[in-house]
């Protein structure tokens, strides 16, 4: 076969995987990648990740295998993508009201390296199918490669794994308290009078026991503070350290006492906002999956 | 070893009670204790804890 006759089989598989990058490219409420610039970085690897994937067919069809090495090039350069996604956001954190901390920009970096390899899989077996069966299998594998991107793509947000209650919020003395939950000192009572307007306390109750590890993860705490005061506004400046939103756990049971200082003080909205926070991978536990507890094999 | 917290400036009405390296503030009132603080956390950037009704303390988290 000629290189003439791969060049359709090589544009399917471009076009597959560019388009499963745009579709997996969201810029949401967190507004990261940013517009345009950070978006046309993330299209244009995209681009890069799709023709590699689409070019180690061709390659290997001409036994070229060589040529497979330059996938290896590829696995660095989008090694490289997650640090500058790291840098970058480490950067940015600092002048964060409420800052993202380490395990959410962690777990942002790691899904832009992985969706690269995802676009990379979704050129190379629509360029496989190409070249195998024709056009036609080629556009149904190339969607359900998407449609498999996309799965990869949604994990599970904390409604999934705690209930969310609203809770009073309290002072004895110049403790705070979120129910029974101990947050921190307040000693002015201009600061108290402040906190008792504009805060708004929440228990979460994990559903199970898996759960607890997860969600006691100072990085999975530090994610719900940063994206409900990044949606729903916050009550606080630099210079004033005193309206802190904070979430502290109770050590009898795992549950977290959520103290928060919204702008926007509706109830169910933050509840909603709470509910859809993504648990991150890198605070997941799964205590019940140790082969100890559950016996049998070793 | 990073301290991460520390103690920027003690206020009180009760000087007996208080002694030690950070600065201290003596006030006459519990209205001045409570002026004196409201300032210094503003100056400070900490917080204003409260140790009992007498002392207070500006702490940098």
């Amino acid at each position: 076969m000629g290189i003439d006759s791969y060049i359709n089989a090589i544009l399917f598989g471009v076009i597959a995987g560019t388009l499963a990058r745009l579709i997996t490219l969201r810029s949401d409420y967190r507004q990261y990648p940013t517009y345009l610039h950070g978006r046309i970085i993330h299209l244009s690897l995209g681009f890069i990740a799709a023709s590699l994937g689409a070019l180690a067919i061709p390659a290997l069809l001409e036994l070229e295998f060589t040529a497979v090495t330059f996938l290896t090039i590829a696995a660095t350069q989008f090694r490289d993508v997650r640090n500058m996604e790291r840098n970058t956001l480490t950067e940015l954190d600092q002048y964060e009201l409420v800052s993202r901390g380490s395990t959410y920009i962690e777990g942002i970096a790691v899904s832009f390296e992985g969706r690269n390899y995802l676009v990379m899989f979704t050129a190379f077996l629509t360029t496989l199918a190409y070249v195998t069966w024709g056009w036609f299998p080629s556009l149904v594998v190339g969607v359900l490669s998407i449609v498999a991107a996309l799965s990869f793509m949604s994990g599970s947000t904390l409604k999934d794994i705690v209930e969310i209650e609203e809770s009073e919020i309290s002072f004895d003395g110049a403790g705070l308290y979120v129910d029974n939950i101990y947050i921190m000192n307040i000693g002015l009572e201009e600061r108290q009078e402040e906190i008792a307007k504009y805060g708004i306390g929440f228990i979460l109750k994990p559903k199970n026991l898996n759960v607890i590890p997860t969600i006691s993860n100072l990085g999975q705490r530090q994610a719900i503070l940063h994206d409900v005061s990044v949606t729903l506004g916050i009550f606080k400046d630099s210079g004033t350290p005193a309206l802190t939103p904070l979430i502290k756990r109770d050590l009898d049971d795992g549950r977290l006492g959520v103290f928060i200082l919204p702008l926007i003080r509706d109830v169910e909205l933050a509840k909603k906002v709470i509910g859809s926070v993504p648990v991150l991978e890198n605070a997941i536990r799964m205590p019940k999956e140790a082969k100890f507890i559950k016996g049998g094999k070793k | 070893m990073v301290v991460e917290k520390s103690i920027l400036a003690v206020i009180t009405t009760q000087k007996e009670q208080v002694a030690g390296g950070a600065p201290i503030f003596i006030c006459e009132s519990q209205k001045e204790l409570d002026f004196f603080s409201a300032n210094l956390e503003a100056i400070l950037d900490g917080i204003a804890h409260r140790l009992s009704d007498e002392v207070y303390i500006i702490v940098k988290h």
